[in-house]
């Protein structure tokens, strides 16, 4: 037996909207083998991942939680990927975009009015933007590979952060632990239902971001130059766009809008600067943005998905005794099946039997 | 006619395919095709693009499969699972988009070909000989990359000679080359058929398939529509078999008066944008309303990077190197020449003048958002695109070039060549240009949709408009251009009226002469004739 | 001296897992083909050369199992993106994220435990010359292997006829599919060659360099290595400079940090990160030369007409 590609003459619009469903029905089942093999009850292990977290109210709200930044900066990839610029370092921008948000409330904590909050989501904007410009401007001037310079500058980010909460933004009351002083109430992104659960207004944000984004990619003429660079630079020429112009565009949104993910993240979830403020969401969004099949919208329901995985992993590890690092197994599966899949969109997969291989002189 | 020799009917077969069939989705590329091949004839197989001669000769040639059918080698049956099996056998094949690799010498790309292990000396030796010995030289040490067109159909047909086939398949072989390169390789045609060899030789000019082959297979849309001995046949009839049904000529009125001039160019030059770029020296060139000039040249010489240059996808640091409606451009980018009421349409058509994936209203877009932006788009800097308009665009234009297509708005992949191309010509005629430039219109198109679309580059001009065709192909050019000159090494020619120009003239140019200086490819050419002459 | 001496072992102990995975990797992208999942199939070499080793007690075992299993793993990249021609960016990257997530949860029990070392290779009397003696003599049987798969890769590349075929069909698919080659299989060979490099680069990680297992203990190492073989040119010597150049900036830190000097530890922790970023910068910047070095299909999907 051998697959055989055949390419369709048009993409096939039933499969853009099936294929991620099929991905994430592969991804259970392979899931359900993993449990197996771990010696768990597969049909429990896979109720406590992806049905125990929806039953509760507070835990409906963590999952909100988790799911604004992986949306946001989702959201971001999609216009960078769209536009064939391969930015792999959200992870790195979204703790840079915290880092230049929080030096205001750690540098100016007696700055407290209702210009606070604002003006750190700018900063937090501007921060990822601006990290995001390296890459940018290290492929447009000197023809370096973003990706590359992209992922390691998610390194000298995570140690430059270390840096800060151990060295100069110590909170000094905070017994040796790294970590900045807490947020004054100013400085914090409210919760929805305080009285609830812990819902922030981040993700609202998200869900404003992916909607603008969907509306700017679909129908406005910048939009479309995003999508024609994307799919042939020569025809981007042709039609009088600028490639360079459009490694800066979509890296610095990009950038941002991780950016505002990070400050989202330490201002409404976290509450002050650490070492670590991120389970790798800046990765985790790279699949949130391919399963939403690079729509913004998508994303939304993608990062839904992609944050649940973080709660039942959780929920897993607590009625199972499965190993919270199951989580990334699931996610990188996920992604496998996603792109897998993706194939029918473009192409009919065919069945060759060995017969017609084996024609004899 | 000094190629003809006897007429061979009662030969055996060297090679005979009968009832190919060979679907692709849900076309048939090739249905129920027979083909008779004798020994020592040169046979040509005609047809339109897309009328299924590659996909057979694919087939003969191992690369693809037949769904069903036999093919008989000298009396046998056989099956030609690859391109291997194919050379093992004796049937050796040269390619019209070579397959050879540009980062690679002469020598290792002849190697590649070779199926049991060479030393690189011992191959290099060889080829070198045999390429003495048929008057097709070559170096076995230089890259590929670094090669002419011509050159590299000789690396091609010496790597294919060195497995000492008796089946020669040759795919377009005369397309890239000047018309004094395609007379060296009908000497070698000959003196290979003289050595009893066959040669399948698929063509669609018929001139020269009427010149030098025995036999003609001719296909339409996957089914063979007749074979004849094309020497007893006229252009016309042969054409008429090809297309199915006779293919209005264009109708041109003498050269009117000269217009004003709308498109010059003055001393412009490009250097090379990448290593396998060519660098533009010295254009100059005025094209007037009312006229149609024409640009010959072989491939890669420079006509990718002549349009780039003129169509402000590659801008100049001087301004006045290029002026269009009497104002200097040279510097501005391909939407502010659209703004002066220019037109462009670059060779590929997948990728470059359209986007395969997108939906024909949003190819309207691709060209016309900068210059159509009033009607296209909306609310000033958000730049909203009305998709009823550019909807509306579209039907225009499809109905104005007869554009066949299925439903509203497909994809552009979705449309055949011949369709896309009036597409496109229609999306910029659409605008009613003063100038338009168009590079290979009619590259990859069918007859009745080339005939269509090289009438309204000729009814654009007679309507007051400057219009540049950049083109292989010499028949189109001496079809529709009142003036002619030949692209060479990133040079341009003295314009010639169409009137004066002929074949030999332009062929010269376009193998790189200079009036009043030697031929460059002179030492070539005397080897083939040498050795040629002794073949008869 | 003998300081001297072992920073140099030191220096070449850092650099032969970037070596032997950017040779692999070098393959790969010399057939067309490029693999992000370096990373991936590094860590997972890793941790099962420390899972075999220890719970065989045999190193050379562990060895030979980060091998198999990092070609293996790469096997899946390569049905994805040959057979089903995915993206190859983002299939590398998936396969980068799921060997981190896999080894993690392979991983898990091993965490704190003491590693099995690979004895080093000591050739009496040689390797007690003075100042080259261990340097040459003396040192972890990897170092010689990767020092020959330099020379082996180099060899088989551009001294064979397989190496040719591979090497052209780098250059252009659809010529060596007309020519007949078997694109797709050779594919597959040069992504599973590459794949037993990161994985033999991983497992040296684990059973010479710390002998430790450690969650996300290649740190970069496997995107370091791609960035070598661009700062190599695709040329098999050159790799051999880039990683020693690497292995010194590394271990160059570790001593500073060790010394002091007041300098923070997390700035000169990303000194061969940052050192990443220039040397691509530096050899892009000749976007002429770049494009002639680079195999011109690297990262183009092939789909066969039938």
């Amino acid at each position: 037996m051998r697959i055989e590609l055949v390419k369709r003459s048009q993409q096939s619009a039933w499969w853009q909207l099936a294929s991620p469903f099929l991905a994430l029905l592969l991804t259970l089942i392979a899931g359900a083998m993993v449990f197996a093999a771990l010696g768990k009850n597969p049909a429990l292990g896979l109720y406590y991942f992806f049905i125990d977290p929806l039953t509760e109210v507070w835990s409906l709200h963590e999952l909100t939680v988790k799911a604004g930044p992986l949306i946001l900066i989702a959201v971001g990839l999609c216009v960078c990927y769209r536009s064939n610029n391969w930015n792999i370092g959200a992870e790195g921008q979204f703790i840079m975009g915290a880092v230049l948000a929080s030096a205001l409330p750690i540098l100016a904590p007696g700055f407290q009015n209702f210009l606070t909050l604002p003006l750190m989501l700018l900063l937090g904007m501007l921060g990822g933007a601006l990290y995001a410009g390296i890459p940018a401007l290290l492929k447009a001037r000197f023809n370096a590979n973003e990706i590359l310079t992209s992922l390691m500058l998610v390194y000298v980010a995570q140690l430059f952060l270390d840096w800060l909460v151990r060295g100069i933004w110590r909170d000094p009351k905070g017994f040796a632990f790294p970590g900045s002083i807490r947020f004054p109430p100013a400085a914090t992104i409210p919760e929805i239902i305080p009285s609830q659960g812990s819902a922030h207004y981040g993700f609202v944000l998200a869900l404003l971001a992916a909607v603008i984004v969907w509306f700017f990619l679909g129908r406005t003429l910048k939009g479309f130059e995003v999508r024609v660079i994307g799919l042939s630079p020569r025809a981007g020429r042709f039609a009088g766009f600028s490639s360079t112009g459009m490694v800066f565009f979509s890296f610095m949104l990009s950038g941002a809008l991780a950016g505002l993910a990070g400050i989202s993240e330490v201002s409404g979830a976290i509450g002050q600067l650490r070492e670590v403020i991120s389970p790798g969401y800046g990765f985790t969004a790279i699949i949130v943005a391919f399963l939403g099949r690079l729509n913004p919208l998508g994303a939304i329901v993608a990062g839904l998905l992609l944050a649940l995985t973080y709660l039942g992993g959780e929920a897993a590890q607590q009625s199972l005794g499965i190993s919270l690092r199951a989580v990334r197994v699931f996610q990188g599966m996920l992604l496998f099946f996603v792109l897998a899949c993706d194939t029918l969109i473009i192409y009919k997969v065919r069945l060759v039997g060995a017969a017609r291989a084996g024609v004899t002189s | 006619m000094a190629f003809g020799t006897t007429n061979k009917k009662d030969e055996t077969a060297m090679l005979e395919a009968s009832g190919i069939v060979k679907t692709f989705g849900s076309m048939r590329a090739n249905d129920l095709v027979d083909l008779s091949v004798a020994e020592g004839e040169i046979h040509a197989l005609l047809g339109e693009n897309g009328a299924g001669k590659s996909t057979l000769v694919k087939m003969l040639y191992g690369s693809l499969q037949p769904d069903s059918g036999d093919i008989r080698w000298r009396g046998q049956k056989v099956s030609i699972p690859s391109p291997f099996a194919a050379r093992h056998i004796g049937i050796g094949m040269v390619f019209q988009h070579f397959s050879l690799f540009d980062s690679l010498s002469v020598a290792d790309n002849i190697k590649l070909s070779l199926d049991r292990e060479f030393g690189t000396g011992d191959v290099a030796a060889r080829a070198r000989s045999l390429s003495v010995e048929y008057g097709l030289p070559l170096k076995p040490d230089s890259i590929v990359g670094d090669l002419s067109v011509g050159e590299r159909q000789r690396v091609e047909i010496v790597r294919c000679l060195l497995q000492n086939p008796r089946l020669i398949i040759l795919d377009e072989p005369t397309s890239v080359l000047t018309p004094q390169e395609a007379d060296n390789l009908f000497v070698t045609l000959d003196r290979l058929k003289g050595e009893g060899r066959s040669i399948l030789y698929i063509s669609h000019r018929l001139d020269e398939v009427k010149r030098i082959c025995d036999r003609a297979t001719i296909l339409r849309h996957g089914k063979v529509v007749g074979h004849c001995d094309p020497r007893q046949e006229t252009a016309s009839s042969l054409a008429t078999m090809m297309v199915g049904t006779s293919v209005a000529a264009i109708r041109r009125e003498s050269n009117p008066a000269k217009g004003r001039a709308m498109l010059e160019l003055t001393s412009a030059a490009m250097p090379a944008s990448s290593p396998f770029a060519v660098a533009l020296r010295d254009v100059s060139l005025s094209v007037s309303a009312g006229e149609v000039v024409g640009i010959a040249g072989v491939a890669g010489n420079g006509q990718s990077e002549l349009f780039k240059m003129v169509s402000g996808e590659e801008t100049l640091p001087r301004n006045d190197m290029i002026t269009m409606m009497g104002k200097p451009c040279a510097s501005s980018g391909i939407n502010a020449r659209r703004r002066l009421g220019a037109s462009f349409i670059p060779e590929e058509r997948l990728g470059h003048s359209a986007i395969p994936q997108m939906s024909l209203t949003q190819n309207m877009l691709l060209s016309r958002h900068g210059s159509d932006r009033a009607a296209f788009l909306r609310f000033g800097p958000l730049g909203l695109v009305r998709n009823d308009v550019t909807l509306r665009a579209t039907k225009r234009v499809s109905e104005a070039m007869d554009v066949r297509k299925s439903g509203d708005d497909p994809d552009a992949s979705s449309l055949s060549g011949g369709n896309l191309q009036k597409f496109i010509m229609g999306r910029e005629l659409d605008r009613q240009p003063s100038i338009l430039v168009v590079n290979q219109p009619t590259w990859g198109v069918d007859a009745g949709a080339s005939a269509r679309i090289r009438q309204a580059l000729v009814d654009l001009a007679r309507s007051g408009s400057a219009v540049v065709v950049i083109s292989q192909d010499l028949d189109e050019i001496f079809e529709i251009s009142d003036r002619i000159c030949v692209i060479h090494d990133g040079k341009l020619s003295q314009p010639m009226p169409a009137g004066e120009a002929t074949l030999e003239k332009i062929g010269l140019l376009m193998g790189g002469a200079n009036p009043g200086h030697e031929l460059p490819v002179a030492p070539d050419l005397a080897h083939a004739d040498a050795s040629g002459g002794g073949a008869h | 001296m003998d300081m001297f001496q072992n920073i140099l072992i030191t220096i070449a102990t850092a650099a032969t897992p970037l070596l032997i995975a950017a040779l692999g990797e070098l393959v790969v992208e010399r057939s067309g083909v490029l693999n992000l999942g370096v990373e991936g199939m590094m860590v997972m070499g890793a941790v099962t050369g420390f899972a075999v080793a220890l719970s065989t007690g045999n190193p050379w075992l562990g060895m030979l199992a980060g091998t198999i299993v990092g070609a293996l793993f790469s096997q899946l990249f390569a049905f994805l993106v040959l057979t089903i021609a995915t993206n190859q960016v983002a299939t590398g990257l998936s396969l980068t994220l799921l060997g981190l997530g896999l080894s993690g949860m392979i991983g898990e029990s091993f965490v704190g435990q003491p590693g099995i070392k690979l004895p080093n290779i000591d050739i009496p009397v040689l390797s007690d010359l003075p100042l080259v003696g261990k340097l040459l003599f003396g040192q972890d049987p990897i170092f010689y292997m990767a020092l020959a798969l330099v020379f082996a890769v180099w060899w088989f590349l551009f001294r064979t006829r397989a190496g040719l075929t591979l090497r052209a069909l780098g250059d252009n698919h659809d010529s060596a599919h007309a020519l007949g080659i078997k694109v797709l299989r050779i594919r597959y060979l040069a992504v599973a060659f590459g794949g037993a490099c990161a994985g033999l680069a991983g497992a040296h990680l684990t059973l010479v360099y710390t002998t430790q297992w450690i969650e996300n203990m290649t740190a970069g190492r496997g995107w370091i290595a791609l960035a070598l073989v661009v700062f190599a040119s695709w040329r098999p010597a050159r790799v051999l400079a880039g990683a020693y150049l690497f292995g010194a900036v590394s271990i160059g830190q570790l001593h500073a940090q060790a010394l002091g000097f007041g300098i923070p530890s997390q700035l000169l922790s990303s000194l061969p990160y940052l050192a990443t970023i220039a040397v691509l910068v530096i050899i892009s910047q000749n976007r002429r030369l770049t494009l002639i070095n680079t195999p011109a299909s690297l990262g183009r999907p092939f789909v066969p007409d039938r």
